[in-house]
């Protein structure tokens, strides 16, 4: 499998993320499949090899200017990203990479300011909301898993009428809940509406979510629950 | 030819920013303040002196970058 990170100026997650899907590509090659590490790939680069997923890192892209992501959605990498999304190559948005996707619309929706307006950087408890999808075929329907979040602007909120289409599609993929799995305010650490984490497109290939799965994808982090969505997508695409 | 463009969030979208800005006004002692919703201004400069396809080229601007059309509303000024 070839997987390529796109790094904007203000990138701060690319090398953790390549670093969890190195890792889950060298698990995957002492069962005998291929190993690799991704490639890094800059903004400014209109073209890159093929790869079998696309990876939008965490971070503060461009500042955060106008809109987080606004400004990264219309660097020239997001137009070949778009194409290729379009096309069905799966990506993968995390934090400020589920915004670039907001605002590049490839994921419905927006990302506004927490809430309480506070930076939330905690642990949350996050519900898999399906299993039935390359990014969380690893995970049981209705597990709780323990990731981190990082993120000033997580509120994530959509219109009543795409709301009711996504959730008949099955395309939120993560909800924030108590450790018993219950959807509650105080599990909740921006405010978003549904208690959305993470949502799909309508083909499933390409995911968005807040929290960080690539930050606990290893003993030596403190925990490895964000672990099997690395496995799984390395597992469905090599 | 100079042009401002309002961008506000929509109405049923939440504003914090706006509501902490509102409580700010309330502690000053500004007690007669009902409602404070927060956007932005953005001045743009153009080179081009026909004002309605400066409006057009705004209207185009505003839709691809200067407003998230999901979350915000927005208003073309033009200058005289």
């Amino acid at each position: 499998m070839k997987a390529a990170v796109i790094v904007f100026p203000g990138s701060n997650c690319d090398r953790d993320v390549q670093v969890a899907l190195a890792q889950a590509m060298a698990r995957h090659a002492q069962k005998g499949g291929g190993g690799g590490t991704p490639t890094m790939v800059w903004h400014k680069d209109s073209d890159f090899e093929a790869v079998d997923l696309i990876v939008l890192p965490g971070g503060f892209s461009y500042g955060d200017y106008l809109r987080c992501g606004a400004m990264a959605a219309q660097s020239p990498v997001m137009k070949e990203v778009m194409r290729r999304a379009g096309k069905g190559v799966p990506v993968l948005g995390i934090c400020n990479g589920f915004q670039i996707l907001t605002e590049a619309g490839l994921l419905p929706g927006a990302l506004v300011r927490n809430a309480n307006l506070k930076f939330v950087c905690r642990d949350v408890t996050l519900r898999i909301e399906t299993s039935q999808s390359l990014f969380t075929a690893r995970y049981e329907a209705g597990a709780k898993i323990r990731v981190p979040v990082a993120h000033h602007d997580g509120n994530y909120i959509a219109a009543d009428e795409d709301f009711e289409r996504m959730e008949e599609r099955g395309q939120i993929a993560f909800r924030y809940c108590a450790p018993d799995g219950t959807l509650t305010t105080a599990a909740n650490p921006n405010g978003s509406a549904r208690n959305v984490a993470g949502v799909f497109n309508e083909t499933k290939t390409v995911l968005g979510l807040m929290p960080h799965p690539e930050r606990l994808a290893e003993d030596a982090l403190g925990g490895t629950d964000g672990r099997p969505l690395f496995d799984g997508l390395v597992e469905a695409l090599s | 030819m100079k042009a401002r463009v309002h961008v506000t969030l929509k109405p049923g979208v939440l504003d914090p920013q706006g509501k902490a800005i509102h409580k700010a006004l309330s502690g000053l002692g500004f007690d007669t303040v009902e409602r404070v919703r927060q956007g932005k201004v953005i001045e743009i400069e153009l080179a081009e002196t026909d004002p309605a396809r400066a409006r057009e080229s705004l209207r185009q601007m505003c839709e691809k970058l200067l407003a998230n059309t999901v979350i915000e509303n927005y208003a073309i000024e033009l200058d005289g």
